[in-house]
């Protein structure tokens, strides 16, 4: 069997695809990688199609083994990767042989790293997707030492991409609709154009702001309704929590606006500390 | 009716009753137009999340008051009515034990929607004399299979978690095995019946 033995998860690593959409009205969030853009590519320079698995590492710092020959690729923030030491850049596709150990450094800006190994992360797909979702904890249990992972049959490398790997800026200028709950709340496209601070609570399940809090139009309870990722909800102490893959289906507090898609991969990089302000598009 | 816009590809239907979600949601589900990937019922809303401009051409053409009638599946639980705060509901609702029990198994319940956890039915039709606000302070763990109940709404706990809904008591059924088809017992629109076991 083709596979690849995790050496040390760094300081967390999961299993991520492009995630199960399709099951939210069962209570069942999409999950998937946070930077789909940057998962995609990976799995591009390896010649795997763009759905397949791999490892998202936080902070990077993974370290993994491989028992038969393989490419693989890095990608998200630019990070030191090496092959048993031997130095190689992310984003570009690595040769590696059966036996060899493939380190992934520290990126200096950005949050999270993807692996990408050719023949894709073949661990049993639950709801058709093998995807960890900390949410509900469906899907892989976060990698620690010592895992081993199946890997798929490769299939053929697509030749190599020249990438210019990316720097996560430490402001960022989000494009956002309006609505579906804009009215609930006073000048809501107006608090929003202010500069907001991501902060540590920040996870896959929301990205935490802090600034000057949104404040209310309307008081009372909404009755609890479905959510889309990427929806910036607003909580009672006003300050807006932007959903990401992992968030839970449905809410009850209102969301001001929605982040357009393209724009969620940046989001998935922002680290605490990094600034960010919406604009209505 | 009103819809209401939610992102690039989504918009939430804003209903004027629960019924009247209902409609909307089993019309929608029925036809299951080109796009539409995921439908999700919330209290007084519907979420379209793709497809939304064929959903919207079906549901103004729609008549709400005649939704399809679909054949609702059934599903009943045993129930050991042993909960931590049945007592409580009962000094609340002014009845005996026995009574609370006996008007919790009566009613026939139906899923309107999901959310909180996978598998998690927010079921309606609690009697009116149940009817209670959540519990001032929330548990930090809930057993799974604890069947509870909160304001308007009555239901099961998939697996163990927090939670500040009213315990009556727990089921042994499985609400939610992601390898299991379908993997949710409960769906929106599913009718669920209680049954006392000892």
């Amino acid at each position: 069997m083709r596979s690849l033995e995790v050496l040390d998860p760094g300081r967390y690593a999961l299993v991520e695809d492009l995630g199960r959409p399709g099951y939210a009205h069962l209570g069942v969030t999409p999950s998937g990688a946070l930077d789909t853009v940057s998962l995609r590519l990976a799995n591009r320079l390896v010649g795997n199609p763009s759905a397949a698995a791999g490892i998202e590492a936080l902070l990077g710092g993974l370290s993994v083994r491989l028992t038969a020959s393989a490419t693989v690729a890095v990608t998200g923030p630019a990070v030191p990767v090496s092959v048993d030491g031997r130095s190689f850049g992310s984003h570009v596709p690595v040769p590696v042989r059966a036996g060899q150990s493939v380190s992934v450094g520290t990126p200096s800006t950005g949050l999270r790293c993807y692996l990408a190994v050719s023949g894709g992360i073949a661990v049993e797909p639950v709801l058709g997707s093998r995807s960890r979702d900390v949410l509900s904890g469906i899907g892989p249990a976060p990698l620690k030492g010592g895992d081993v992972l199946p890997l798929g049959e490769p299939g053929i490398p697509a030749g190599a991409d020249v990438v210019v790997p990316v720097r996560a800026p430490a402001e960022l200028v989000v494009p956002v609709t309006l609505g579906p709950r804009d009215d609930w709340l006073d000048d809501p496209a107006g608090g929003l154009s202010a500069w907001w601070t991501v902060t540590a609570e920040s996870n896959r399940v929301g990205l935490r702001l802090d600034g000057p809090p949104l404040r209310r139009a309307v008081e009372g309870e909404l009755p609890s309704e479905g959510v889309v990722t990427g929806a910036i909800q607003v909580p009672p102490n006003g300050l807006p929590v932007v959903f990401l893959a992992d968030h839970p289906t449905t809410g009850g507090y209102p969301v001001a606006a929605v982040v357009r898609a393209g724009a969620l991969s940046a989001l998935a990089q922002a680290r605490p500390g990094t600034r960010v302000r919406f604009r209505m598009s | 009716m009103r819809w209401r816009r939610c992102g690039e590809d989504a918009a939430l239907l804003d209903c004027e009753s629960l019924e009247q979600m209902r409609a909307a949601h089993a019309i929608v589900s029925a036809a299951r137009p080109e796009g539409v990937v995921d439908l999700v019922p919330g209290a007084r809303s519907l979420l379209v999340i793709g497809g939304v401009a064929a959903a919207k051409t079906l549901l103004d053409d729609a008549d709400l008051r005649h939704p399809p009638a679909g054949e609702p599946r059934e599903v009943t639980l045993d129930v050991r009515y042993d909960g931590e705060d049945l007592t409580l509901v009962a000094e609340d609702a002014g009845l005996s034990t026995d009574a609370v029990v006996e008007l919790h198994t009566e009613a026939v319940y139906t899923v309107a929607f999901t959310g909180f956890a996978p598998g998690f039915g927010y079921l309606t039709g609690l009697p009116e004399r149940l009817r209670q606000p959540r519990l001032a302070s929330p548990r930090t763990r809930v057993p799974a299979g604890s069947v509870g109940l909160a304001g308007e709404f009555t239901g099961v706990y998939p697996r163990e978690s927090p939670g500040g809904w009213r315990l009556l008591g727990r089921t042994s059924a499985t609400l939610f095995d992601p390898h299991a088809d379908p993997p949710a017992l409960f769906a929106p629109g599913d009718r669920v019946r209680f049954r006392a076991v000892r």
